[in-house]
C-alpha cells in the first residue's frame, strides 16, 4: 500500500505527462506483479462495486475521530472529498502496514462487501489504524470509488509498453476489458499485459473487443471545409447518433456486447442476444445502441431509463426497445480488419448486416418508406448521407434535430481503425450541431469538489416563469451546471456569491439574483420530476453575460418552445 | 462589564478608550503584531510590544508615533492595566492583557502554540474572557511537526539542486520566510531572497534571530550558475510575474497551513505544498483556550461559527466578534480579487 501511495503522491504532484510516465514506469518495474495488477486496474479507471455504504463509512469515521456529526459535515464541506476528510480527521497512525496493494484489496478490503453494518463498524477502525495518512487517504479512495489521479488510460498504456518494450497498441488491446467488474486483477493478468508478443495472441482473445477508435470535434467555418478536408467524396458521412457506442463481438458461438467504457453490457440488452444466431463466428461490429421505435431513433433519455434498471421488465423492453446501428466492421472471419481502409470495411459490413436481416440491406433511414418494415430489426446499417458538396451537407445537417441526431460524422474513406483518439492512421470527425442555448440566472451556489473545494462553483440556474411585464413572475430553477468558466471567472463568481448570499441551507447558498449566464445544453425533454417541467442534458456555461441584466434573462416559454 | 466590544472601527476597550488592531483610523491603537491586516496606517498613537518595533517602523515608517512595552511590562491607561504577552506568531507578536476592576480580558491577535526559534513562544495568560482567532478552526487542520516539514523542504531542495534546477518557495514575507530560513540546511546551496523579504530579514537579524546568509535576488545576474543550486524565497505575489523569468528551469512550492488540503494545493498550481503555518491548528486553538481558564471566549476571523458552536457544546460561553482581519495567504489563495468579505464558510 505504501509503494502505491508513493506513486499516487508522485502523480499528484505534477502536471507533466513525462513525469507521470516516469513515475508509473518506476512503479511497474519495482512492484510485485500482484500489486502492479491492481495498480493498473485503478489507474486505468477500474472501480470495484461499493465496498462499504458511504453513510456507514462516515458514521464510523466520525465516531473514531470523536467528533459530533455536524463538525464532520463542516469539515467535509471544507475539504470536498470524503476520503480525504476522513484521513484528516482520524487519529494519526505512525507505523504503516507493509502489506502490498494486492493483500489490502483481496484480504482486507474486498471481503468487507456485504458484511452487516455492526461488523463493518467493528472492522474498519483497526484497518485504518494500520495506515499512515497518505496510505489511509488512498485506501479510503479505493473504498469510496473516488480514486482519480489525472492519468489517462493512454498514459498507463504507454508506461506498460515501455516496461514491456512492446508496441503500445498491443498493450491497449490487452487492456481492453481489464477494468470490467467481472475481471479480478492478478499477478498473471499483469504478466499477460507486459508479456512479449506472441503469434497465438489473436487466437486467445476470447470475447475481447478492440480498443475503440474515437472522433475529434470539427470546428471550422463551412467555407474552409474543402480546403481542410478535400471533396466530400473522400469521406463517408453518417448521422451522429445519440446512443451508446458499442462493439458486438461474436466468437466461439457466443455474443458479447461491450460499451465504450469497455464494460460488458450484454445482459442489459437481451434483445441483441438473437444476433448470436445470424452473425458468423469471428466477426466484430462497431456501432451505436439506440432506442428505436416507430421507425425512428428515440431520445437518449428513453434509453437512459433502462440503463439504470437492475431488472428489465417486459414493459421496459417494450417502451424502449434497443437496436444497433452498425457503422464499422473490425473483424471478419476471425481476421483483424482494422488496418483495411474504411471503404472496404463498410462494403463488407453492408453484406453482413444484409445477411443478418435476411433481406436487402436495411438502412435505418427515417425517410425510408420501408421504415415500418424495420420495426423489429435489432441490427441496421447506419446510413450514409450523400451530398453534392459541403454546403449541401451543411444544409442537410440543419435537419439533425428533427431526425433526433446530434449532427454528422465524417470518416475518411481510406482511414484505418485507430486506437482511442489517434490521428496517425486516418481521422474521424464529429461535426455536431450547435447546442441549444438560453440566458439563465444564477440563484443557488454550492461549493465544488476536488480542485474546486471551498470555492462556490456548482450552480443552479433559473429562468422567468412569465414575461417581463408580469409583475408577479418568479425565477424557476431548471438546470445545474458547473463547467465552462475559466479559473479567473470562477474566482470572480465565488466572490460575488459570498457577497450576495441571502441564506445558507447546509452547503448551499441562495444569492440575490445578479448574474446571467448563457447556458448551453445538448437535449431537452419534458419532465414531471422537475419543478420547471423540463429536463436538459449536459448543461454547461457557455459564457458570462456581463451585458445582460437579470430582467432580460430568458423565460420558461423560451425553453418550452425548444421541446421536441 | 465587557472590556472589549466590536465597533465599526475595530475592537474597542470602552473604559480605556482605545482600540486593538483597528481597521479604520482612530486616536489610540494597540497593535498585536505587524501583519498588514492588524497594523494599519493612520492611527494617532500606536502602542505595541517592544520586539515588534523594528518591523512596524520598516513597514509603516520610521517616524511612526509608536510607544512600546516589553513583554510582561504593564501600563495604566484610564484605569485599565494593559500588558503584552508573547503570541508566538511572528517576531514581536503579542497577546494584549487588559485588567479593569478585577476583570481580565486577553486579546490574542494571531497566535501559534508551537515554538519556532524565530520569536518568543506563546505563553498562556489566565483570564476571564479570551479573544481568539479561528483561522484554522476545523479539526482537519492538525499540523505535522516542524521538524518533518523542514525535512521535506530540505529534501525537495536537495533533489532539485542535484539536477541543477532552482527551487522557488513561495511564502509570506514577514514571519513565514524567516521561519523557513531558520529551518533550512544552508549546506545544500545558496539561499536567495526576493526584495520583499530582504528588509524583514535585516530586522530579524538585528533582533538577534539566527538566520543563514542570504543573497538578494536583485544582485544576481539572470544566468548566474549559483541559481541552479539555490532555493529562492519569494512572496506569493511574485508567482506568475515577470520577476520569475530570471529562473530558467525551476520547481515551485508553497508553504502555508492551507496546503493541508489537496484541493487548495492543486488550485495553487505549484509542484509542492508544504504545511507550515504561523497560526494555531485545531488542537492548538483548543489547548490555548483551555490554558487561559477563560469561561467566556470571543471568536474572531476564520471558522468563527464552527469554533463558537464547538466551544458552546463544551460548556463555554462563546460568541462571535465581527472583524475585518483576514489571512494574507488565504486572501491570496482563494480570493485574489477585491472581495471585501472574508471566508465566512
Amino acid at each position: 500500500m505504501k509503494a502505491f501511495a508513493e506513486l499516487y503522491a508522485r502523480l499528484d504532484a505534477t502536471t507533466s505527462s513525462n513525469a507521470k510516465l516516469a513515475a508509473m514506469r518506476d512503479y511497474f518495474r519495482e512492484a510485485p506483479a500482484e500489486d502492479a495488477a491492481w495498480a493498473v486496474y485503478f489507474l486505468a479507471g477500474g472501480r470495484p462495486r461499493q465496498l462499504v455504504p458511504t453513510r456507514l463509512l462516515r458514521d464510523t469515521a466520525t465516531r473514531a475521530a470523536g467528533l459530533p456529526d455536524w463538525l464532520f459535515e463542516e469539515s467535509y464541506q471544507a475539504v470536498g472529498d470524503l476520503a480525504e476528510t476522513i484521513s484528516l480527521l482520524l487519529p494519526e497512525s505512525h507505523h504503516t502496514s507493509d502489506d502490498g496493494l494486492a493483500v489490502w484489496m483481496q484480504e482486507k478490503l474486498l471481503p468487507l462487501r456485504g458484511l452487516p453494518p455492526e461488523e463493518l463498524a467493528e472492522r474498519l477502525p483497526p484497518l485504518w489504524a494500520q495506515l499512515d495518512r497518505p496510505s489511509l487517504m488512498l485506501c479510503l479512495k479505493l473504498v469510496t470509488g473516488a480514486f482519480r489521479v489525472g492519468v489517462s488510460k493512454l498514459l498507463v498504456t504507454r508506461a506498460l509498453a515501455a516496461v514491456a518494450d512492446i508496441d503500445p497498441k498491443r498493450v491497449a488491446q490487452r487492456l481492453v476489458g481489464y477494468t470490467d467488474l467481472s475481471h479480478r486483477p492478478s499477478a498473471d493478468s499483469f504478466q499477460a499485459l507486459i508479456a512479449p508478443e506472441s503469434d497465438d495472441e489473436h487466437a486467445q482473445r476470447g470475447g475481447q473487443p478492440y480498443p475503440f477508435f474515437l472522433a475529434h470535434p470539427l470546428q471550422a467555418e463551412i467555407e474552409r471545409f474543402a480546403g481542410l478536408l478535400g471533396p466530400p467524396s473522400d469521406w463517408l458521412v453518417e448521422w451522429k447518433w445519440d446512443g451508446i457506442r458499442a462493439q458486438l463481438v461474436k466468437r466461439d458461438g457466443r455474443l458479447w456486447v461491450w460499451s465504450r467504457g469497455e464494460e460488458l453490457v450484454s445482459e442489459r440488452f437481451p434483445e441483441l442476444e438473437r444476433l448470436a444466431d445470424c452473425l458468423p463466428d469471428g466477426s466484430v461490429l462497431d456501432g451505436e445502441i439506440v432506442a428505436w421505435k416507430d421507425g425512428r431513433v428515440q431520445p437518449f433519455a428513453l434509453l437512459q431509463q433502462r440503463i439504470g434498471r437492475k431488472t428489465l421488465t417486459a414493459k421496459v423492453l417494450e417502451q424502449a426497445p434497443a437496436a444497433v446501428l452498425a457503422y464499422d466492421l473490425l473483424e471478419w472471419q476471425g481476421e483483424d480488419w482494422r488496418q483495411r481502409p474504411l471503404g472496404e470495411r463498410r462494403a463488407c459490413l453492408e453484406q453482413v448486416v444484409a445477411r443478418c436481416s435476411g433481406d436487402a440491406a436495411i438502412q435505418a433511414d427515417l425517410l425510408d418508406e420501408h421504415a415500418a418494415a424495420v420495426e423489429h430489426a435489432v441490427l441496421m446499417l447506419s446510413p450514409l448521407v450523400e451530398g453534392t458538396d459541403w454546403h449541401d451537407l451543411a444544409r442537410q445537417r440543419e435537419a439533425s434535430r428533427e431526425r433526433g441526431v446530434e449532427g454528422m460524422m465524417l470518416k475518411a474513406r481510406d482511414s484505418r481503425y485507430g486506437v482511442g483518439r489517434t490521428k496517425d492512421v486516418g481521422v474521424w470527425w464529429k461535426w455536431k450541431i450547435d447546442p441549444y442555448s438560453v440566458d439563465a440566472v444564477l440563484i443557488y451556489a454550492q461549493r465544488g469538489h476536488g480542485r474546486r473545494a471551498s470555492l462556490y462553483t456548482d450552480f443552479t440556474f433559473a429562468v422567468w416563469d412569465g414575461a417581463p411585464d408580469d409583475p408577479e413572475r418568479k425565477l424557476v430553477p431548471f438546470a445545474k451546471a458547473y463547467s465552462g468558466l475559466t479559473d479567473e471567472e470562477m474566482r470572480q463568481v465565488d466572490a460575488i456569491v459570498r457577497r450576495t448570499t441571502v441564506e445558507k441551507f447546509g452547503p448551499v447558498r441562495s444569492v440575490t439574483p445578479t448574474l446571467v449566464f448563457e447556458l448551453g445544453f445538448e437535449g431537452i425533454a419534458a419532465s414531471n420530476r422537475h419543478k420547471s417541467g423540463i429536463a436538459v442534458r449536459f448543461p454547461r456555461m457557455l459564457r458570462w453575460r456581463h451585458d445582460k441584466p437579470v430582467e432580460e434573462a430568458d423565460t420558461l416559454e423560451t425553453l418550452r418552445a425548444l421541446l421536441p | 462589564m465587557d472590556l472589549v466590544i466590536a465597533r465599526p472601527e475595530g475592537l474597542y476597550c470602552p473604559p480605556g478608550d482605545f482600540y486593538i488592531d483597528p481597521w479604520r483610523p482612530v486616536e489610540r491603537a494597540v497593535i498585536t503584531h505587524a501583519h498588514g491586516d492588524h497594523a494599519r496606517w493612520g492611527m494617532g498613537h500606536y502602542l505595541a510590544a517592544a520586539p515588534s518595533e523594528g518591523i512596524l517602523r520598516t513597514r509603516l515608517g520610521p517616524d511612526l508615533p509608536l510607544q512600546t512595552l516589553a513583554y510582561g511590562e504593564s501600563l495604566d491607561h484610564n484605569g485599565v492595566t494593559l500588558s503584552f504577552h508573547p503570541a508566538g506568531h511572528v517576531l514581536g507578536s503579542a497577546q494584549v492583557r487588559l485588567e479593569y476592576r478585577g476583570e481580565v480580558w486577553v486579546a490574542s491577535g494571531d497566535y501559534k502554540v508551537e515554538p519556532d526559534g524565530t520569536c518568543t513562544p506563546f505563553e498562556p495568560v489566565r483570564c476571564h474572557c479570551f479573544i481568539s482567532e479561528s483561522t484554522f478552526g476545523l479539526p482537519i487542520y492538525r499540523w505535522p511537526t516542524q521538524a518533518s516539514v523542514f525535512r521535506e523542504i530540505n529534501d525537495w531542495w536537495r533533489a532539485n539542486a542535484a539536477v541543477g534546477r532552482t527551487s522557488v518557495l513561495f511564502c509570506y514575507a514577514l514571519g513565514k520566510a524567516q521561519r523557513i530560513l531558520h529551518g533550512l540546511d544552508a549546506d545544500i546551496g545558496p539561499i536567495v531572497v526576493h526584495g520583499a523579504v530582504e528588509p524583514l530579514n535585516r530586522v530579524y537579524r538585528e533582533a538577534g534571530v539566527h538566520l543563514p546568509d542570504t543573497l538578494y535576488a536583485g544582485d544576481l545576474a539572470k544566468n548566474d550558475p549559483r541559481l541552479r543550486q539555490a532555493i529562492v524565497l519569494a512572496p506569493p505575489s511574485a508567482g506568475g510575474s515577470t520577476w520569475m523569468r530570471r529562473f530558467g528551469d525551476y520547481s515551485d512550492a508553497f508553504a502555508s497551513g492551507w496546503m493541508m488540503l489537496r484541493g487548495t494545493r492543486r488550485r495553487r498550481g505549484v509542484d509542492r505544498g508544504f504545511v507550515l503555518s504561523d497560526h494555531a491548528d485545531w488542537p492548538g486553538l483548543l489547548w490555548a483556550i483551555e490554558q487561559t481558564g477563560a469561561e467566556r471566549v470571543m471568536v474572531t476571523h476564520g471558522s468563527v461559527a464552527v469554533l463558537v458552536r464547538y466551544l458552546c457544546e463544551q460548556g463555554l460561553d462563546a460568541q462571535a466578534f465581527d472583524t475585518e482581519y483576514g489571512d494574507e495567504e488565504e486572501a491570496d489563495l482563494v480570493a485574489r480579487q477585491e472581495s471585501t468579505e472574508g471566508d465566512a464558510g
